[in-house]
Parts: structure tokens; sequence; C-alpha cells
């Protein structure tokens, strides 16, 4: 088992290493960032300068080199837009794009789960016909298209919610949270909804299809035939048992509402990682757009590694497997 | 067994939520606040990092200069009360007493000549606002001296970008130096402001959110009522908008040509239109020996002076102000704005004429039209791109077969930019940062044959007449303004007779602004803080 472990986790570093190497080779074609930092008017010798100081005339391998080895030492360099440490940048930027993650998953679960169960309940209702609609809808339009058509709706239109940032924020040690004030509250309902949309829908129909198939198994047949309540067998039995693979896909979902909350952020400025990394594509800041696909990749990357390990652990004849390979 | 009890920890929720709402309540019921944003960050507080039009105005609430910029950008008195000139090359200037820095400490002749020093220090992108041969001598502790090589007609003319920061509080926070790209540590004054101006800045969280204070110890009367001010970037041009219609901010920048009716027909607020200082234009690579990119082989069409004005007559600049950009821009003749320039209005624009265009490129000796490749940002001026295409299909009915490549700012500058210079016909835009004259004869008309010499940096198709630079460097020289006048006018008299440049116009800032609130649109898109008012 250990062995398997620690295989698991060198192949991470493989790719870790693999992603940091990529991402380098193309930043090269993301363009110069001295024209980024900048006046047009400033002198050329100034410009070469900045070039020098920087090591942007340096060959691409010695570049990624001397990253890797000050990322291996927890140092990942000065953001060059807004000369700071990208660690800090990105400390202060994750509460947010954490929250704004948290809330979408909540919402995508809770939401999605309710309407696939009724929608199985009922298939033929014409409430679960609109439901399956929608969620046609929610897998099919763009998130950008839904966020500005959130904005206009309620913060133009209604006036009733606000159409970009994060509101008042608490500060609790290095962490700054929305939840402990309304105008925080408020401000995360739009950029949630937008985020978990598409998640929501995925588990409606991940739900409606499970149920509908547990449904028709025996143990519930007989859970009827028992004379138990229709509420106990639905959510007693039935729910429970389409729960599994429902968990599974919202945990690797939350991998990617954490690395692809960019769109959203963008929408709604929502200051999260997100935002910081597209600002950092569109002005060149390679320090902020190298951190944050390691970052990414060290997310995914350690999801996947604790979903093996989980298999192992629920399924007795993959550790079987691991054994004898090992 | 959990170890918070439910209760007690619901207890201390509602006491954090309490502490936070009367945080949050405490100044938003006594301040009047003005909620701005802009597209893009304000990076750095430190006032010599980055020279770009926004930040330059946002460090202006907090920091000042000796001699500052009115609202028709004339020459004004800042922390210099006033001056005189004893000698051609010596400037005395007499500093404002009374003035504090936000820390307390009083401004003096020493912070002049120290900030005189830091702003033109290796890290500076300002090192060209202050003349590089002056030295700064001090006479009393309320007088200073510049004292240039050269007589210098525009000495001043930068110095309004130019903020003067405390020696000692610098010298207390080891930021003597200019806030450089390639720092290893962060510069204390990257962060935290120290200046004299009527605001102070209470948060700075880069790319976030900056608020300004009033400044109670400020030693003038400020025209502007808001106690405070919350600037956000909002980058994504709906959420903007809607952000304004929706009267969460009170004033943005820019308004999407797009959405401007919208804005206007809106009950919140207006679209403020006003002309800007950038000209935008199209440049013709008149230096190498075979045209990049284009079909004519072993030779270059556009060092043909006929070539260049058939291009000139082919483009009808009126279109494109009224389709493309929606009657948003003024057609240009010069490559500087007309308020900059008081001898503009003797300048007219060569009208548009397709029948001549196409005879003078048979003329030239290409009656079939030619290809070239035209080089375009996609993301820096106001419908940059729709312009390239714009003009794309206009050469085509000359003949011209144009193929468009527009890219982003970052691919687009690093391809037509020194070193590289590659580019054959490309579109730029161009604002003098010394509001003269020179600056354009000098970057951009300027012979650029000697690589070592500045001149001539963003004179990207090398247009050159020795004829302007000789005038230019009499410009540079000639302190009688009218005679430098007409010396201008001479220069481009002979940059237009060459057809060496095709100006196309200057397009309109869009502010879009609360009806609550009133403001000062200049020229130069600056909006400073303390010409803004709001009706609480």
């Amino acid at each position: 088992m250990l062995a398997f472990i620690l295989r698991r986790v060198l192949q991470s570093v493989g790719v870790l290493l693999a992603v940091g190497l990529i991402a380098f080779a193309m930043f090269r074609f993301a363009g110069d960032p001295v024209n980024q930092l900048v006046a047009p008017d400033t002198p050329y010798a100034e410009r070469l300068q900045i070039r020098q100081s920087l090591g942007l005339d340096d060959p691409v391998l010695v570049q990624f080199a001397r990253y890797a080895g000050n990322a291996l030492r927890g140092r990942f360099g000065n953001s060059y837009q807004f000369r700071q440490p990208v660690s800090t940048l990105l400390a202060e930027r994750m509460p947010a794009t954490l929250e704004l993650a948290l809330c979408a998953t909540v919402f995508a679960l809770v939401v999605g789960i309710l309407m696939g169960v009724y929608s199985a309940l009922h298939r033929d209702g014409a409430l679960a016909k609109l439901l399956q609609a929608v969620s046609l809808v929610g897998v099919s339009l763009p998130t950008f298209l839904i966020g500005i058509l959130l904005i206009f709706l309620f913060s133009v239109t209604l006036g009733w919610l606000p159409s970009y940032g994060r509101g008042d924020t608490v500060r609790l040690g290095w962490w700054t949270t929305g939840f402990l004030t309304a105008s925080g509250l408020r401000a995360l309902v739009l950029p949630s909804i937008t985020l978990g949309l598409f998640q929501m829908t995925l588990i409606m129909r991940l739900v409606r299809a499970e149920m509908l198939e547990v449904l028709r198994t025996d143990y519930i047949r007989f859970a009827r035939a028992r004379g138990l309540t229709t509420r106990s067998i639905h959510f007693g039995h039935a729910l429970k048992n389409t729960l599994v693979p429902v968990i599974t896909v919202a945990g690797l979902q939350l991998g990617s509402i954490i690395a692809f909350s960019i769109i959203t952020e963008t929408v709604f400025q929502w200051p999260g990682m997100g935002l910081l990394f597209v600002q950092a594509v569109q002005n060149v800041d390679v320090p902020i757009m190298a951190a944050y696909l390691l970052l990414v990749a060290l997310i995914f990357v350690s999801i996947n590694l604790v979903v093996d390990l989980l298999y192992t652990v629920v399924d007795p004849r993959l550790r079987l497997s691991v054994r004898r390979a090992a | 067994m959990s170890l918070v009890k439910p209760r007690s920890l619901l207890k201390s929720l509602a006491a954090a939520s309490a502490v936070a709402a009367a945080l949050g309540a405490a100044p938003a019921s006594a301040a009047n606040t003005f909620r701005f944003a802009f597209q893009g960050d304000l990076k750095s507080l430190d006032p010599y990092t980055l020279k770009e039009t926004f930040t330059i105005a946002a460090h202006g609430a907090v920091y000042e200069s000796l001699v500052t910029r009115d609202k028709d950008l004339k020459l004004a008195p800042g922390l210099a009360e006033s001056w005189e000139t004893p000698e051609p090359t010596r400037y005395r200037f007499h500093l404002r007493k009374n003035v504090t820095f936000h820390d307390g400490t009083p401004f003096t002749a020493d912070d002049v000549i120290f900030s005189a020093e830091r702003v033109r220090a290796p890290g500076s992108n300002f090192q060209t606002n202050v003349p590089a041969d002056a030295t700064f001598v001090k006479v009393d502790a309320n007088t200073v001296d510049m004292v240039l090589k050269n007589p210098n007609p525009i000495a001043l003319y930068q110095f309004g970008g130019w903020y003067i920061m405390s020696k000692a509080w610098a010298e207390k926070n080891d930021a003597t130096k200019p806030t450089p790209v390639s720092a290893s540590t962060p510069s204390y004054a990257a962060l935290h402001e120290n200046g004299t101006g009527p605001f102070v800045i209470t948060e700075h969280q880069p790319g976030v959110r900056t608020v300004f204070r009033k400044f109670p110890g400020y030693w003038g009367k400020v025209e502007s009522n808001i106690d405070e001010a919350i600037f956000t970037t909002i980058q994504n041009d709906a959420t903007r908008v809607a952000a304004l219609l929706s009267g969460e901010v009170d004033w943005v920048d820019p308004v999407p040509l797009q959405d401007q009716s919208r804005v206007s027909g809106s009950p919140n607020a207006v679209v403020v239109n006003a002309p800007e200082l950038r000209t935008i234009y199209l440049g013709m690579d008149q230096a190498s020996a075979e045209l990049k990119g284009s079909n004519v082989k072993g030779k270059n069409p556009f060092k043909d002076v006929r070539v260049r004005e058939a291009f000139y007559r082919a483009i009808d600049e009126d279109a494109i102000v009224k389709r493309v950009m929606r009657g948003q821009a003024a057609a240009a003749s010069l490559l500087i704005a007309p308020p900059l320039f008081p001898l503009a209005g003797e300048f007219k624009r060569p009208a548009y004429d397709p029948n001549r265009a196409k005879a003078l490129l048979a003329e030239a000796g290409y009656p079939n039209g030619f290809e070239v490749p035209l080089d375009c940002p996609n993301d820096r001026y106001v419908n940059d791109e729709a312009i390239c295409q714009a003009i794309t299909s206009m050469l085509a009915r000359a003949g011209i077969k144009v193929s468009l490549l527009a890219q982003p700012k970052a691919k687009y500058f690093a391809k037509i930019l020194k070193p590289a210079y590659d580019t054959a016909f490309y579109l730029l835009g161009w604002t003098p940062s010394s509001m003269d004259s020179h600056n354009i004869l000098y970057e951009i008309t300027g012979c650029r044959n000697d690589l070592a010499s500045p001149r001539g940096t963003t004179n990207l198709g090398n247009y050159c007449n020795p004829k302007v630079d000789a005038l230019a460097d009499r410009i540079e020289r000639e302190t009688d303004q009218e005679a430098r006048n007409l010396m201008i006018k001479q220069a481009y008299d002979v940059v237009q007779a060459d057809w060496g440049y095709i100006p196309l116009h200057q397009q309109a800032l869009a502010w879009g602004v609360s009806k609550k609130v009133k403001l000062v649109p200049r020229a130069d898109n600056q909006m400073m803080l303390f010409w803004v008012s709001k009706e609480p």
C-alpha cells in the first residue's frame, strides 16, 4: 500500500513538472511583458534594462529551471504588474474563490438533488418536464451569458442584488470572509448561481437517472410490499442509494469549479484567483500565470490521488490487485 | 463530540456579524461616498512606477506636483506657488509654505531635490518628465533653482506627472529608489502613499479596491464635496455598464461605443464625451528595400510618394468616424491633437478621393494594386480592429489587397516596436507625453538612421526627411513661442507634403457618469477626484 501511495505521489510530481514546463513554453507566445510594464514612449535603453533584469533573454529551459528551483523553495517570484510576491497575491485572493466555489457546490447539490428527485418521482408531470427543459438550457448556455443575463435581470432591472464584487468582507486572521455581512451574502448569490448552474443540471440529470433505476429494483418493490410509507421508501431507501455516484461526481466537480471559476469571476469582477489569472494573461504577468497553473494542477492531482486512494478503500478487489502488482 | 457548542458558535457568529455591520455602517451613514470603476487596475502606489493615464490621475488625488495642469491643460501653480526664469537656463521655484505631507512632516526644498533625483533614477518610468541635464539647487528652505545646460522651452511641460515625495518618509521606509519591475521584495512605497494632496489612501488592495479619504490637513481649498472615494476595477464591459446603470458606481471608464446610447437613455446616468489627445494614425514602412509580406518583389512601393498619397486618398476617414466610431471621434489632419498646437486650425485633411488614388497607383506602376499586410491591435484603442477592417475594405476598392493581422496588444507591440520593427503597414495611437509637438517630431517623424540615438524610436516605418530633423532640433531650443509655433507648422507641412503618415482621428473619451455627479472631463482623460462633487 505504501509503495502504491509513493508511486502515485511521484507520478503527481511528474505531472506538476510537465505542467510547469508546458506552461513556460507557452508563455513565449503570450507576448512581451515589458510593453505592458512601461509607458509607450519609454526609451529603448530602459526597456532593454528591464528585459535583462527580468531574465527574459535567457533560454526557456534556463528560465524554467530557475523558476522551478525557486518554486521548490516556496518562492514564486514577484508579479510584474503589482510588484508584490505572487504567493501573497494568491493567498489574498484564495478565500474569495474558495467561498464562491463552496456556495456554488452547495447550491448545485441541494437544488440539483431536489429537482432530480422531483422529476424522477413525477416523471410525466408538467413541472418535471419543465425542469428537464430548464436543465437543458443550463447545460447549453455559456457561463458568461448566464452571468450577464442574471446581472441585467436582478441588478439593473430589479435592483435587488449587486452586479459586481464581493461586498463588505470581514477579516478573520489571514482569511477574508463575505459570510458575515449582509452585503457579502447578497454579493454571493448571483455568482454562485452562475458558477453552480452547470453542475446543478448535471447533478439533477444524474439523480433523476439513478433514481429511476433504483425505483425499479426489487428491494424497493419489497419495501412497498412491506407497507412502508412512500416518504421513507423514496428518501430513506431510494435516494440514499443514488447518492454514491452523485458524491463522486460532485467531489470531482469541486476541482473544476475552483479551476474554472475564471469566467464567472471575470463577469462579476469577483476578486478571486481566476480574475487575477485573467488579468495576468492580458498583461503577460508570467509569475502569476505560472503559479496559478501549478496551483490548479496541484488541486487536480491531489483530488485524483485522494479518489484513487478512496477507491482502494471502498473496493477490496482493487486493493488485492494493487498488492499483487507491488 | 464537537468542541464548540452549537449555541456558543451561533452567539459568536452573531457577535461577529454585529461588529461587521457596525464597521460597515459607520462610514456609510456619515460620508458622501463616490464610487468609481475603471477597466484596468491601480497597480502600484509608487508614483514613479508606471506612466499610464489612469494611474497618474489616481495618484494625483494624493500626490501633488510643483507645476500642474488646470482644467484646460494650461500650466498652473501646484506646490510651487510661482516661478520665474531669471535667465533662460535657470528656473526659480517659490514653494508653498505651510504644506505638510500626510504623515505630518512639512514640505520643503529638500523634498523637491530628493524627488528630482528619485524620478530620474533607474527603475523610474518617469525619467523623461524632468530634463535629464537639469540640476536642482536649494536656495533656501522654500526656494529651489532648476539649472539647465541648454535653454528648454518645454522644461515644465511634463512636471504635471512628476509628483513630489517626502525625503524623510522615503528614507525611513527604505524607499529612496523607485520600485523597479524586477524588485525582489515589494517596496514600501508601492503599497503606501505619503503625498501632500487633498486625499489620503486608507486601503489599497491591488487589483481589487482602493479607498480614498479626505485629508483634513490639506493646505488649500478643495472643490470636491466628497469625503470618501472607492475605486474598483471592473474589467468586463457589460458588468461595468450594469454597475453604473444600477447605481452601484458613480463613474465608469470607458463606456463601450455600442452601450453609449443605452446609458444616455437611462434615468441614472449620462455619457460624457470629449475629444481626447491621442491620435490614431497609420504608418508605412518606407525603409526596407523590399516590402515585407507583399507580392511586389525587389522594391518597396511605399518608397514612392505617389503610393503613399494614394493610400491616404483611398481611406474615407469621415466614414470611419461616422460608422466605426459612431461619431465619437474627430478626424485628424495632424499627428497631434488640436488642443496641443495653437496653429492646428490652419491644417486641412486632404480629401478622400478614390479615383485620384487609383490614378496615382497606376501612375506609380501598380494599376492592379498590390498586396500588403496590415498590423493592428485588437484590445488597445477604441474599436481598433474594426477600424482596420474598414480600412482593409476601403483599400480593396483601390485595388490594394490588405491582409489584416489583428492581435492582442501584448503580441502586437512585441512585433512592431523596436528592436523587431517587423511591420510593413500598421495602426498606432500616440499621445505626446510632453503635450508638445517636439515629442512627435522627434519620436515619430525623426529619422531613425542612427541606432544609438533615441531619435525616431517609434518611427516604425522610418519615414525620414532631414528637413524635419533640422527643424526639430531648432524647435527644441527656441524659446520664443510664436517663432517656435511657426517652425512646428513648417515641420508638419513637410511631413504632409511627403505623405509620410496617415493621421486618422482622435478618439473621444467616453465616461459613464451618474446624474448625481459633477466632474471635469479633461482632454488627457484624467479624472481628478478633487474636481468631483456629488449630491449626497
